[in-house]
């Protein structure tokens, strides 16, 4: 198990970088992990996809998909792949602490 | 993971929904994984774009042994209608979007929809029978130059 540290505080994370476990994430780590996945400034438009992420992955128990979160988050696709050029499911689950999705759509 | 694939350029070439399904899959699957994706819709694989012909993608019913159905029965008419109707609803409760909503939102994601003249050319067709979010008609050295740099998958 690797481990990173972000804001000062040690967090167990899996070899693609995804935390293993949630629970352990807080708002104040999301910047350096943004930065670390290529996103210098999280705008309030990120945030809402980031919050997003966190409330169905606590009420699903797995991060939704480009097409869940293009319907549901309040952010369109389009932007979506604005705001994360490297892949929105990917990227907004990194920086908001919870495993990689599995989905294939 | 240092060999991490930058680009993909889909060629689609089949206009059945068995044979249409897996680009679009790889074409938005590459998009979420952050690989920029190319679509260059040839022969039949051109009704996944046409205005009038997309939302009427259909399984082949005939020869295809993979439906593990009898020959005479595939060809009986509507069979075709019923089973995509059917693999429809299967897809849909696994958040797997219909052909038109599908297509619109792998160009949402960025990926590049291209339309093979030679083809446009053999059906007659022309820009105004394509979805707006066709960006062009290209040749197959235009498709090429896309292409260069990336990989190359047929479909």
């Amino acid at each position: 198990m690797t481990t990173k540290v972000y804001a000062g505080t040690e967090v167990p994370v899996a070899d693609d970088g995804f935390f293993t476990d949630p629970e352990q994430w807080r708002p104040d780590m999301a910047p350096e992990i943004a930065v670390e996945v290529g996103i210098a400034d999280l705008t309030e438009r990120h945030w809402q996809v980031i919050t997003f992420m966190r409330r169905e992955y606590a009420e699903k128990g797995t991060g939704p998909t480009v097409r869940m979160l293009g319907k549901s988050s309040g952010v369109s696709v389009k932007e979506l792949y604005q705001l994360f050029p490297k892949g929105p499911a990917k990227l907004a689950a990194r920086i908001a602490g919870i495993p990689k999705p599995r989905g294939c759509i | 993971m240092a060999d991490k694939l930058e680009k993909i350029s889909i060629i689609v070439s089949k206009g059945s929904l068995e044979g249409l399904y897996p680009a679009l899959i790889m074409a938005n699957g590459a998009r979420a994984e952050g690989i920029e994706a190319n679509l260059f819709f040839t022969f039949f694989g051109l009704d996944a774009i046409h205005k009038e012909r997309h939302e009427h993608i259909k399984l082949a019913t005939v020869g295809n042994p993979g439906l593990h159905l009898a020959t005479w029965a595939g060809g009986l008419p509507g069979m075709s209608s019923v089973m995509t109707h059917y693999l429809a609803r299967k897809m849909d409760a696994l958040d797997i979007p219909p052909v038109p909503e599908f297509i619109e939102m792998i160009a949402d994601t960025g990926a590049g929809l291209y339309a093979c003249k030679a083809s446009v050319d053999l059906f007659g067709m022309s820009k105004e029978n394509f979805i707006d979010e066709v960006k062009d008609i290209i040749t197959v050295g235009e498709f090429y130059d896309l292409a260069a740099g990336g990989q190359i998958l047929f479909t």
